[in-house]
């Protein structure tokens, strides 16, 4: 079937919501007003305001109410609208859903899922456009996943609604409108291995989330010229699945890292130190990097698209390892 | 600043209701300061906050909660825990960082944790434990449980902007949330006169459309009765209610402070009116308890809490192989 991301979320939402009655959707705009993004849009006519649960604008409560929801029963799914916003509940995520388990010496799990939107694109300057997804991935005791395609975006949520731990999804917001085919029967999708989901035999570029879409383009372009890459999908920031990302850097001896982020202490700069510390014999240069510009996102149209890794960026970064 | 109540009020209670509520300060009370003790000899490290003076919020709130009421208390917390149902034994051995801990040593004095007693922390970022507590109480909620859950905080708390989020939702969503404000005077060195604009917390509370009262937080019979008409009223499905406990702290914020911000002669004013004192005091007057009687009580207390040393003492350090444990849930993931 056709699908946009943005359905194959809701889709999710919804069944999860039909099969357990302990589900429930929390966070700004999801009910009345549909999800800043329109993910959950119908779903309160369908299941009522206990259930989609429009909050005020109080992201560490609702974020802390969600861990002591999940820590008493429930399967609360609360909606971010963005990954600057949600620094307003980081002392939540940090310092109750990422510890209480270690803590309470094993006693009290925290079975919560924090989705939210991230990364820029869309001309809404330093406020709305980072992409903090790796700042989280540092974090012991949390989950970090960044679905990049349909299926992980529907199977992800339903995994990390049965994970027993606090789970952070990050949707990029320029996926939301991608289209294509999901089977019907597309369901929970493991969320601890990374996917080699194109395969080449020159250069590994390892990616996740827009990104993955970014190097798909460039792998077609260079495919044309006669470059055969391969595309890594990191799919979960943490725990990061070291051994695919070996394999990959033993197969090809190049890597590109790609990441919307900044590099300077950034989720890039950690893959490319475990490249170095374990697969450092398996290189044939050293691993390259392309990343956020290191500035707050500008606004102007022109600036913000110099600011993240672009197709034709990819493109000739590759040109320059081969 | 408020100031201690100087009137010893009758009591109306029996006789071994008042020796009861007696013995639970009292537990907590010589805990204490044998987890002092055990501090300056240096079996227990970190930080140390001790909440003598201040027994009679806790005794009297846990009096008027069931067992399956939950409980979310501060880093000041080992009196709640005591009073809730958690072990001395596991207690101290938390504190002495033994794996036979309550939190098997992982959370020390400030994050004692017991999932028979519903015992949810032991929270040590001020206010981040409020919306925990709204969250408890909102899963209880939705799962049509007719369950209370306490949370407990200081006066410094109310300058968090998670309080005023958390009374909003608590409020907007009827959430079964006991609140119970312990101010006492202090949030660490800073009087309240220093950090509030409006120091009567209680009406901050009835701008978010909660009920709410001021108690005498030194007197447990006053507490326990003000527990007890909040318990009903939650109980029935009205929503939160909010206590605002004025009480004392006898002791210094944590091990490490100097006390510079106060005067040693309001300190020994206080604890001239102290929760014990005070009650015993009353007692007395009315004949419900005789020297004889305190004594038992301190013995049996005593051993108790001789008991829990023993305890610790003998626990066992956590083998340094397990040091990554419980960052994930060791239950496999269905898929």
């Amino acid at each position: 079937m056709k699908i946009t991301y943005r359905e194959a979320i809701r889709e999710s939402i919804r069944e999860a919501m039909q099969e357990d009655e302990k589900v429930f959707l929390m966070g700004e705009d999801v009910g009345h007003y549909g999800g800043c993004f329109a993910v959950s849009k119908d779903l309160l006519a369908e299941f009522g305001a206990e259930r989609i649960r429009d909050t005020p604008l109080s992201e560490s409560a609702f974020v802390g109410i969600g861990i002591g929801a999940a820590m008493n029963g429930m399967k609360p799914i609360v909606e971010v609208m963005t990954v600057n916003f949600s620094l307003l509940a980081a002392d939540q995520i940090m310092n109750n859903a990422a510890t209480i388990l270690h803590m309470s010496g094993g006693l009290f799990n925290v079975p919560v899922v924090i989705r939210m939107a991230t990364g820029g694109g869309k001309q809404l300057a330093a406020q709305h456009s980072h992409s903090l997804e790796g700042w989280y991935a540092h974090i012991p005791g949390l989950k970090v996943l960044t679905p990049a395609t349909l299926e992980d975006a529907r199977g992800m949520l339903i995994s990390a609604l049965k994970d027993p731990d606090p789970v952070l999804i990050f949707e990029n917001s320029t996926l939301y409108n991608h289209q294509g085919e999901l089977s019907e029967d597309a369901g929970a999708v493991d969320i601890f291995k990374a996917k080699i989901r194109r395969q080449g035999k020159d250069i590994s570029l390892v990616t996740y989330g827009i990104g993955y879409h970014k190097c798909v383009a460039a792998a077609e372009i260079l495919a044309a010229e006669g470059i055969d890459a391969e595309i890594l999908d990191l799919r979960v920031l943490r725990p990061l699945d070291d051994a695919t990302i070996l394999e990959t850097v033993k197969k090809t001896g190049r890597v590109l890292i790609v990441d919307e982020g900044w590099k300077s202490g950034g989720i890039s700069a950690e893959i490319s130190s475990r490249i170095m510390e374990k697969g450092f014999f398996d290189l044939d240069m050293p691993v390259a990097r392309l990343g956020g510009a290191e500035v707050p996102m500008p606004y102007a149209e022109h600036l913000e698209r110099i600011a993240v890794p672009q197709v034709e960026t990819i493109v000739a970064k590759v040109k320059e390892m081969i | 600043m408020h100031q201690p109540n100087k009137i010893l009020t009758p009591v109306h209670i029996s006789k071994a209701d008042a020796q009861h509520l007696l013995h639970q300060m009292l537990r907590i009370r010589r805990f204490e300061e044998k987890a002092a003790e055990m501090y300056t000899q240096g079996h227990i490290k970190g930080f140390l906050h001790l909440y003598i003076g201040e027994e009679a919020v806790a005794v009297g709130i846990m009096d008027a909660l069931q067992p399956e009421d939950g409980v979310v208390a501060t880093y000041r917390e080992h009196g709640h825990a005591l009073a809730k149902g958690v072990s001395a034994n596991s207690i101290m051995a938390e504190m002495f960082g033994k794996e036979e801990g309550c939190s098997r040593g992982r959370g020390g004095s400030m994050h004692l944790f017991d999932a028979e007693t519903r015992f949810f922390g032991g929270n040590a970022i001020v206010g981040g434990h409020l919306p925990l507590a709204v969250g408890l109480a909102l899963a209880d909620k939705m799962q049509q449980k007719q369950v209370v859950t306490a949370c407990f905080f200081g006066e410094g708390a109310v300058a968090e902007g998670e309080f005023h989020e958390s009374l909003n939702l608590a409020a907007l969503w009827q959430t079964p949330v006991l609140f119970v404000c312990e101010n006492n005077g202090y949030a660490m060195g800073t009087a309240l006169d220093l950090s509030e604009s409006e120091m009567d917390i209680h009406a901050k509370a009835a701008s978010y459309q909660i009920p709410s009262e001021v108690v005498d937080g030194m007197d447990v019979l006053a507490v326990r009765q003000a527990a007890e008409r909040a318990a009903a009223h939650i109980r029935s499905g009205k929503g939160p209610y909010f206590l605002e406990c004025r009480t004392y702290r006898f002791r210094a914020h944590s091990m490490f402070d100097a006390e510079l911000y106060r005067d040693k002669s309001e300190v020994e004013e206080w604890k001239k009116y102290g929760p014990i004192t005070s009650f015993i005091k009353r007692l007395k007057n009315q004949d419900l308890i005789s020297e004889a009687e305190i004594l038992e009580l301190e013995n049996q207390v005593a051993a108790e809490v001789n008991e829990s040393v023993k305890f610790a003492e003998s626990g066992t350090l956590e083998s340094e192989a397990n040091l990554l444990r419980f960052v994930y849930s060791e239950k496999k993931l269905v898929m």
